[in-house]
């Protein structure tokens, strides 16, 4: 062998990132320019570099409104939250040592829906309702983590059972909220926000959730190996000299982080965080050093693909996560289909 | 004879129940020697294993891992003196061989750390030795049980640790998979690897030799050679079975047999 091969297999595995990343970018570029009011790549690019080099403008006014106001955020913001969810979704499968985990897991989704419930019901600028979601999403994984703690245990089964204590409390909070709000205004506003859609991100929001996000995946990305220690069970990766309760934390934390900030700025988005880390898996092998960007990238091109599906088909935008249902239940159940050995 | 565990008056309780699990146990193993852990099923060999392997924290008692008490001793610390080879399981997600084997260097990584490519041709020499590289490349769910047995084996070897612990590694085998796992048990004693293997086959504490111990319902713990612990009237105790042990002239050694059912 066998060097020969480890280099191959290293190889393979940078040619699986770099090929992803090529397509994500042409896809970002394609993106940038389809929609009901369209542009040229050749503008498109023209005005991107122009603006990040300061060159002298030669292009339509109008293209570069539509382009740097409301198409960049859009897919940005759609980059960002479909790779948030996806990384996090690897992550929360990987220390669960369970494929059929969301980041949604420990209660951060509906966290976030009832604080932007709550910003809605109180009538506050969106600013303030990114802010609630976000903050709502933190304190209900804050809440699942201490019930462990007050049990003292550490286990997995007592941290997952928190997780449905936390998440059916929330659900119940959320429906007071939407019983007491107003039907006409505020409770479509919350039906719309849970949905999930970004049409209403701006070049602010985005920026917003850039430096944590940032930050969160970084750590991850870093942590990745120890990721495999973890999915083999807390007993046998403590045994191979794993700080579990330390680094479960720590990826928690992360995770949340990202799924939060995601949350925040689109409202909820199901599906992609399941099912994305099961597409990478296929492309990119289990061993997290390479599934994690894989994930990143293919949640990416995922959200990407359907949100700009979404703003492009009918007179009105669907929300996200219709279609990321639609798309999604099919597929998981295709990967369930193609991997039925393996799930035991 | 330099010490490699020590285990003093060792209580174990699980949360929630009064039953004590291990209650006074004590015994010791030297460098280089192997410790058969016999006993009935639930007497608690695996909770003693755990214990040591610092997994589980005992109700009261003592542990000491090469001189060290455990309880100072952080994860990294203990795994890269002890290696702990579980029972024969599946993991969640599909993992090349390799990558799985990789896993043993975690005593020795930081928390942002991971194995490079003279990690991995390490690992695979280790594959090497034991005549299992040609399943580097190979995905672990897809390789059979006996391999699996021999690639727990291996992760540990790559701890380098001083001591391994091994959890019933014969369960869930065939016979010949069984004797393949024993024997490769006795190379690494032979090797100089001290050795603590639970198991429930009395039988293997007499083709290991050396040390045996017989953890008994009430919680305590026989210490003895294999020859003081492997006799008729303990095992019959124990397992409450007629065992005989005969020397069989034509193996040139002693075996553990029951009459008939």
């Amino acid at each position: 062998m066998k060097n020969d091969s480890l280099s191959l297999n290293k190889r393979k595995n940078r040619g699986v990132i770099l090929a992803l990343l090529f397509s994500l970018l042409c896809l970002m570029l394609a993106c940038l320019c389809v929609g009901k009011y369209s542009i040229s790549p050749g503008d498109c690019l023209k005005i991107l570099f122009g603006r990040l080099f300061g060159t002298e403008s030669t292009w339509d006014g109008m293209d570069e409104n539509m382009l740097l106001g409301v198409r960049l955020p859009r897919v940005m913001a759609s980059v960002i939250v479909g790779a948030a969810l996806s990384l996090s979704g690897a992550v929360y499968q990987g220390i669960f040592k369970n494929p059929l985990v969301s980041p949604d897991f420990l209660g951060v989704s509906s966290g976030a829906c009832v604080g932007a419930a709550i910003a809605i019901l109180l009538a506050l600028p969106s600013g303030l309702i990114q802010a609630g979601a976000f903050i709502g999403g933190l304190l209900a994984v804050s809440l699942t983590l201490l019930i462990p703690r007050m049990m003292r245990s550490n286990s997995n089964i007592m941290l997952v059972l928190a997780g449905i204590i936390i998440g059916g409390a929330m659900s119940s909070i959320l429906g007071f909220i939407k019983y007491i709000a107003d039907p006409e205004t505020q409770l479509a506003a919350i039906t719309y926000w849970q949905l999930g859609s970004f049409a209403y991100v701006d070049n602010k929001a985005v920026l917003s959730i850039v430096p944590l996000s940032l930050i969160a995946a970084a750590v991850l990305i870093a942590m990745s190996w120890w990721i495999n220690v973890l999915s083999l069970g807390e007993q046998e990766a403590q045994s191979l000299g794993a700080n579990v309760p330390l680094l479960r934390g720590i990826c928690i934390v992360c995770s949340t982080v990202l799924t939060a900030g995601a949350v925040c700025i689109s409202g909820t988005i199901g599906w992609v965080g399941l099912v994305v880390p099961h597409f990478g898996r296929m492309m990119a092998g289990s061993d997290n050093r390479t599934l994690l960007p894989a994930c990143c990238l293919t949640g990416g091109i995922f959200m990407l693909l359907v949100d700009t599906v979404t703003r492009m088909i009918g007179p009105a935008e669907m929300p996200v996560s219709i279609l990321t249902g639609l798309i999604g239940a099919p597929f998981f159940a295709w990967l369930l289909y193609r991997q039925r050995m393996n799930v035991r | 004879m330099e010490k490699i565990y020590e285990v003093k008056d060792l209580t174990f309780r699980y949360p929630g129940y009064d039953r004590k699990v291990l209650d006074g146990a004590s015994l010791a193993v030297n460098k280089g020697e192997v410790l058969c852990i016999l006993g009935p099923n639930g007497a608690g060999k695996t909770t003693l294993l755990n214990c040591m392997a610092g997994i589980l924290k005992p109700s009261a008692g003592e542990i000491k891992l090469c001189g060290r008490d455990i309880r100072t001793m952080t994860e990294k610390e203990i795994a890269a003196l002890a290696g702990y080879v579980p029972q024969l399981h599946t993991p969640a997600f599909d993992y090349r061989v390799i990558d799985f084997v990789m896993m043993g260097l975690a005593p020795r990584m930081g928390m942002f750390g991971r194995p490079g490519l003279e990690d991995e041709k390490k690992c695979m020499d280790v594959l090497d030795s034991m005549g299992l590289a040609d399943l580097a490349e190979k995905s672990y769910l897809d390789i059979s049980g006996g391999e699996r047995q021999q690639l727990l084996i291996a992760r540990a070897i790559v701890q380098e640790p001083e001591v391994i612990l091994f959890d019933e590694p014969t369960a869930h085998l065939d016979y010949g998979n069984q004797h393949r796992v024993l024997g490769r048990i006795k190379k690494m004693a032979a090797e100089g690897y001290s050795v603590i293997i639970t198991t429930h086959n009395p039988d293997h504490a007499l083709l290991l030799g050396d040390k045996a111990a017989v953890v008994s319902r009430d919680g305590t713990i026989t210490q003895g050679t294999s020859a003081d612990i492997v006799t008729e009237v303990i095992l019959s105790e124990v397992y409450g079975l007629d065992i005989r042990i005969r020397y069989i002239e034509e193996l040139g050694r002693t075996a553990c047999l029951v009459p008939g059912l």
